[in-house]
């Protein structure tokens, strides 16, 4: 790089820097600012530096509100998350293998439902109907199957991709050595799939515990609520105790901001995958 | 595959077992708990929806009332604001995120300090709690105390009011899912600027090309996958879109912000359960009959340089 060069693409770099702190940073910033600051300074919602202190005890106040409604969200959410997740994968990883694998006359159907999954809205009542005929409506098993069933299209397309890469000779391996479809698939291909696996469980964590929709429609309930119908419940009961509703917007957002640290490139490899293809 | 049966057939009868059904290692039956899963929660409701949509329903009893659901939806005049909205609303904000995605990725893929830094920054907002960034960005745009209009009056604009205002609340709204979205159309762009072949760009330098050149002979058409997954993606999101609407202005002032999905919503809460559902059916309707005839003709279309 000549020195011009480098001087241009050092002042082209800074004034970004500075553009990329005003839009994307201030608005993070005002909520850190304001979970800190008393309730009277708080509630003039000016972008200023608190005049004392009162992180911990927003914390504390925050956690305590509504008989620690926050804490059982918090659980609710991490049970949500963990086990939809789970189920999610595992189950869209199958479907992957024998896609991938197996030439028959189900794939045409298949392909055309994966994609159906990603484009069609869910039908909201209708699906309310069904799961109370089933007595899942308001239950915690009903929302987690609601979102391993709107999560599993993702997975697949996800997982098939990354099976194509791997050899068959492989499964040929494995089954000569007489494993059944069960061992080929839990102890020779699953293990395979780590690498993807973790894209999918970081990519699928964030936006079910992200989820507001599907909990506030097919969870109702404050007993069952979850992190998200949380603050969406505190912005009116809170509308005038700004600290609290900061403090809570923060919490929420610790999260997925500790994935994004860890998983940075993993993150990035999920949602970009198809983008060279289309 | 033939190979590996006969294998599969030649050590049964070797070990003197019954001779078993030659079976394959890939077995239907792994599609069987997806397919439940799927198949109650997701294909039911999808196909019942078409149904209910008919009736006058009250989850337990449903009475057909053949199409008055779809005509009341088109003619009260909240319910086609909503349909309309949702237009607008997937328009801008998928062709914002375009716009703004490309240029960023141009920005981020060029040699410039701090890239690391300026892609993780714009992309954070994409992992965020739609409803945070929603609860947030209504208290930066509240019209006296916000600081978006606190500091346009410091250099002298009045600042209108974002949320409040009905001419404006839609776009407000639409502006902050940009702000949350357009880290993704980022990534998805440099992932197909990436992808280019360095050559191009060095055949490029030595026929004189300048930098505009390159962009708009190179990057541009060479970038065509990318920009379909963008234009598509944000589309799906953006028609659909509810919790970001719900967040900032509950559809209001008024129904003026009110989109498909968020008169589903009011309609259910209403208990017109068949009237909700006919507005899924029209969103369904609405979102693929423009994706699929779109995704069609993008990806149809070869790339020429």
């Amino acid at each position: 790089m000549t020195l011009t060069a480098r001087a241009r693409s050092w002042l082209i770099g800074s004034a970004a820097i500075l553009v990329s702190a005003v839009v994307f940073l201030v608005p993070f910033a005002f909520i850190l600012l304001t979970a800190a600051k008393d309730a009277r300074q708080a509630a003039q919602l000016d972008f200023s530096w608190p005049s004392s202190f009162h992180f911990v005890p927003n914390l504390i106040e925050v956690l305590q509100a509504r008989d620690y409604m926050l804490i059982i969200a918090y659980i609710n959410s991490t049970i949500l998350t963990v086990s939809s997740v789970a189920i999610m994968v595992v189950l869209a990883a199958m479907v992957a293998f024998v896609l991938q694998r197996r030439a028959s006359r189900w794939n045409g159907l298949i392909n055309f439902l994966v994609l159906s999954g990603l484009i069609i809205p869910p039908a909201v009542v209708p699906t309310i109907w069904v799961l109370d005929g089933l007595g899942l409506f308001g239950t915690m098993p009903g929302l987690i199957a609601i979102e391993v069933a709107f999560g599993l299209s993702f997975c697949v397309l996800l997982f098939r991709a990354f099976i194509a890469t791997i050899p068959r000779e492989l499964d040929e391996a494995a089954v000569i050595d007489g494993a059944g479809p069960l061992r080929l698939f839990f102890q020779v291909i699953f293990p395979l799939l780590r690498s993807v696996i973790i894209t999918a469980v970081v990519v699928q964590s964030v936006t079910v515990f992200n989820d507001f929709v599907n909990p506030l429609y097919f969870l109702p309930g404050s007993n069952n609520a979850t992190v998200q119908t949380t603050i969406y419940n505190f912005s009116g009961q809170f509308a005038t105790q700004y600290h609290l509703l900061f403090m809570d917007i923060l919490l929420v957002t610790v999260p997925p901001l500790i994935m994004f640290l860890f998983f940075n490139r993993r993150i990035v490899a999920g949602m970009t995958a198809g983008a060279i293809k289309g | 595959m033939s190979v590996l049966l006969e294998t599969r057939d030649g050590t049964a009868r070797d070990t003197g077992s019954p001779p078993a059904r030659v079976r394959s290692p890939y077995p239907h039956w792994f599609y069987l708990p997806a397919a439940i899963v799927y198949g109650v929660l997701f294909l039911i409701p999808t196909f019942a929806s078409f149904y209910f949509s008919l009736t006058r329903w009250t989850l337990f009893e449903s009475h057909f009332i053949g199409l008055d659901n779809f005509v009341q939806f088109f003619q009260e005049p909240a319910l086609v604001k909503g349909f309309v909205n949702t237009l607008i609303y997937g328009v801008v904000t998928s062709g914002a995120k375009v716009v703004l995605g490309l240029l960023l990725a141009v920005l981020l893929t060029s040699r410039i300090v701090a890239r690391g830094y300026l892609r993780s920054v714009v992309f954070f907002p994409v992992l965020v709690s739609t409803i945070g960034v929603g609860l947030t960005f209504t208290v930066l745009m509240n019209p006296e105390q916000g600081l978006i209009n606190q500091t346009l009056a410091t250099v002298g604009i009045e600042g209108p009011g974002w949320l409040t205002d009905p001419s404006y609340a839609l776009l407000s709204v639409a502006l902050v899912d940009v702000w949350k979205g357009v880290g993704l159309a980022t990534l998805i762009y440099i992932a197909g600027i990436v992808s280019i072949p360095q050559e191009y760009f060095e055949a490029a330098r030595v026929d004189g090309a300048g930098a505009w050149a390159n962009f708009r002979h190179l990057i541009l058409p060479l970038a065509r996958p990318a920009t379909v997954t963008v234009i598509i993606l944000s589309l799906i999101g953006g028609l659909r879109s509810f919790d970001l609407i719900w967040a900032m202005t509950r559809g209001g002032p008024g129904f003026t912000s009110d989109v498909i999905a968020s008169v589903i919503y009011k309609q259910y809460q209403a208990g017109f359960y068949g009237l909700s559902t006919a507005g899924n059916v029209v969103l369904f309707v609405v979102v693929t009959a423009i994706v699929l005839p779109l995704s069609r003709f993008l990806n149809r279309k070869e790339v020429e340089l």
